[in-house]
């Protein structure tokens, strides 16, 4: 017996094992979805719920089937749901606010008769339908993977094609409806940088980074503002919310009187830290 | 060439995936055994990994690396992961921290979990069963690496999302982007290997490869997947969920202790995996190199194993060099290149060799020096068009700025280096000049002018 058919062999132990473990994955994660509050929540139960699909597929001698979905669906379609989420934000939950009157009891109603007619169908379904196996239609051309070639591209050629050009019709009609027509050509990289330099040139805007808090400072504390390299204090280096609250660190007199004797000509001086407090 | 037979109805398997006959016998202490063993292989190599990059790095950037802990510091990577074991953990006060713990174990299992298929060897005998080294092989065994890869791009976004911060969400955001664009063009690369095997079972397409090598058969694919293969697992030059410079860290900024190295477990394991599905598909494999398989005794038993390993080891090397050489890419430029190059090559070349293929199968030709020979002029033809594009692009960029004759160090009205070919003037500058030092009469000093040269 080849790998395949261990897998799905029907009445082998370990199919069992995994349908029970599977099914009831897959209802965790179904309602897992509906009873998040936060919607990356509620896509990763889907997620959860794909993925178990998935496995139950290849136990059903689809390995194929099984594959394929986790690759588009679990990999692709509910990743660019997590990205719109991520994107919109990160703590947005929904509103239990009705928006609609008598949303919810028509709901309701229509859940109720909706699982009275899948529990119907299903029970009905239980008895007289044969175990269900793909042997027959897996071994007819090779193998799962030879089958479903063989039927995409023959019986099904037309429904298969007409679904990639919808697929490929949206991709485009995305592009159109997000697509913007620019009035002046993109700035490179190295007019900005130019531009950049202009400015600096004109208004003395730093056009570099900001040295970090604390750089040639006495300390290398977040609250200590750098000294540029002629000695000047450098106040915009000290984190914005530290400057809202007022935390930002006097500069240390001592490193002053340094930076002065430095600028003057003379020698490397010491400040005792006693002298420095005087000064202060 | 492993010719296509023809498909008999009724026949469970087709003569392309005769090796699939080997698995699903093991007895159950088989099954755990080998599931152990490539659990401690993975680790064993994911620590050597880390010293070999560290290493190697050091000595292409003129230093000599980590070397005070076990011989030659072999042990530096399994001591930084005991400290990261017992550092304090830190959850970030706007983390969520189910997604946030969650995030590195969605990272960690799909690296472990692509290893199943993964055919270290031929059957050899382990304690008198004959088995095959590898853990289980179905029909679409490369289909499901690539579908172990998309779930572990999860906890790459989700770390991102969980942690509750800018650079986690923009690092997750872009290496999501990025891996999903990647792994289209990946997913193209095998298509003609799948076409040539006809098996999407990893060791019957290693068994396709008895003669010749995929990554020669369809040499464009391999160099795609090449390619593809580093922005897959955020590599550099292709580094830029994780670029230092702006993002800090990437989507695992906020991330600490254990579930920091579970991360940085994920990332290296799926570099040894991306080699070793590159080595399955493309370079035959456990099968021995030419030379050494003129020796019958190469491609049978245990030794497999040391080609096996020794292929996806030159990979890793290369890996690191690529690291050590490389510059980071642009977003846009990246992007660029996966979507405008790497994509529609794949595409043109597994319409060429759809075509072969049927021409060949028409004709009764045997389909490979021609794609032999149509690789190898694709290849050469983009080369040649991409190397083109850049020195069009250069002569236009000196055609449009025509660099004046006399270099002013004020130029634009801010101070600017001297370009090719301008002479740079050297400046006048104040030297203090220690005279005391040489007439003794100690502490006095001369303020001297001179001209300093050099920049």
């Amino acid at each position: 017996m080849s790998a395949t058919s261990l897998l799905a062999s029907g009445t082998d132990v370990g199919a069992e094992i995994v349908f029970w473990v599977c099914a009831t994955l897959c209802v965790i994660g179904a309602l897992g979805m509906l009873l998040s509050r936060k919607p990356v929540h509620s896509a990763l139960f889907v997620a959860l719920t794909m993925i178990n699909l998935a496995i139950l597929y290849v136990a059903l001698q689809a390995p194929f089937l099984g594959m394929v979905q986790i690759i588009v669906y679990t990999g692709a379609v509910m990743m660019l749901f997590v990205f719109v989420m991520m994107i919109v934000g990160v703590d947005a939950s929904d509103s239990l606010i009705e928006t609609i009157r008598g949303q919810r009891w028509a709901a309701i109603i229509l859940v109720l008769a909706f699982a009275g007619l899948l529990i119907g169908a299903i029970v009905n379904g239980l008895s007289g339908v044969p175990e269900p196996s793909l042997e027959a239609a897996n071994s007819q051309y090779g193998g799962n993977l030879q089958g479903i070639a063989k039927i995409i591209f023959t019986d099904y050629i037309v429904a298969f094609e007409v679904t990639s050009a919808l697929l490929i019709i949206a991709a485009l009609g995305a592009m159109l409806l997000a697509h913007r027509e620019r009035h002046t050509p993109k700035p490179t990289q190295e007019q900005r940088s130019i531009a950049r330099f202009a400015r600096y040139a004109a208004t003395g805007e730093l056009p570099g980074n900001l040295p970090p808090a604390g750089t040639y400072a006495r300390h290398n504390a977040i609250d200590t503002p750098a000294l540029a390299p002629d000695g000047s204090v450098v106040p915009e280096s000290v984190p914005g919310p530290l400057q809202e609250r007022g935390n930002v660190r006097p500069v240390d007199v001592a490193a002053e009187v340094e930076v002065d004797e430095i600028s003057e000509g003379h020698t490397v001086v010491t400040v005792d830290d006693d002298e420095a407090g005087e000064q202060r | 060439m492993n010719e296509q037979a023809p498909v008999t109805a009724g026949s469970p398997i087709t003569s392309n995936e005769q090796t699939l006959l080997w698995f699903g016998l093991d007895p159950v202490w088989l099954i755990i055994l080998k599931v152990i063993g490539i659990f401690v292989i993975l680790v064993v190599v994911v620590l050597f990994t880390i010293w070999f990059e560290r290493r190697v790095v050091a000595r292409m950037q003129q230093r000599i690396g980590p070397n005070r802990t076990g011989p030659f510091g072999l042990l530096q990577s399994l001591m930084d992961g005991m400290k990261l074991a017992f550092k304090e953990e830190i959850f970030p006060t706007a983390a969520d921290k189910a997604v946030f713990i969650l995030a590195p174990i969605l990272s960690v299992v799909p690296a472990y979990l692509a290893w199943a298929v993964i055919p270290f060897g031929p059957e050899v005998s382990i304690f008198g069963h004959t088995t095959p080294l590898q853990l289980t092989d179905f029909p679409v065994a490369v289909l499901y690496i690539l579908a172990i890869a998309s779930i572990g791009i999860y906890g790459v976004v989700l770390s991102g999302w969980a942690s509750g911060s800018t650079y986690p969400l923009l690092g997750g955001l872009r290496s999501s982007a990025q891996m999903i664009s990647y792994e289209i063009a990946m997913g193209l690369s095998f298509v003609a290997v799948f076409l040539f095997a006809g098996t999407m079972s990893t060791s019957s397409i290693v068994n396709g490869q008895t003669d010749l090598w995929f990554g020669l058969l369809v040499l464009p694919s391999f160099l795609i997947y090449a390619t593809a293969m580093v922005g897959e697992t955020n590599r550099a030059p292709f580094d830029l969920p994780e670029a230092e410079s702006e993002l800090v860290g990437g989507f695992h900024t906020e991330y600490s202790t254990m579930k920091f190295a579970l991360f940085f477990l994920a990332e290296y394991i799926n570099m040894v995996t991306v080699s070793a599905v590159a080595v399955t598909l493309f370079l035959g494999g456990w099968r021995a190199p030419w030379p050494i398989s003129i020796w019958s005794g190469a491609n049978e038993g245990w030794y497999p194993m040391i080609w096996f390993f020794l292929k996806v080891f030159i990979f890793i090397f290369i890996f690191i060099w690529l690291r050590g050489t490389l510059p980071r890419f642009r977003y846009d430029q990246f992007m660029r290149f996966g979507w405008k190059v790497l994509i529609p090559i794949s595409v043109l070349w597994i319409l060429i060799i759809a075509i072969i293929r049927g021409v060949s199968q028409e004709q009764g030709l045997t389909p490979t020096p021609l794609s032999i020979t149509a690789g190898i002029i694709l290849t050469v033809a983009v080369l040649w068009i991409l190397g083109a594009n850049v020195k069009k692009r250069r002569a236009k960029n000196l055609a449009e700025n025509v660099i004046p004759e006399k270099f002013k160090p004020n130029r634009g009205g801010f101070p600017v280096p001297p370009l090719p070919g301008q002479e740079y003037r050297p400046a006048r500058r104040t030297v203090v000049a220690d005279v005391g030092a040489t007439t003794g009469d100690g502490g006095s000093k001369t303020i001297s002018s001179e001209e300093v040269h050099g920049g």
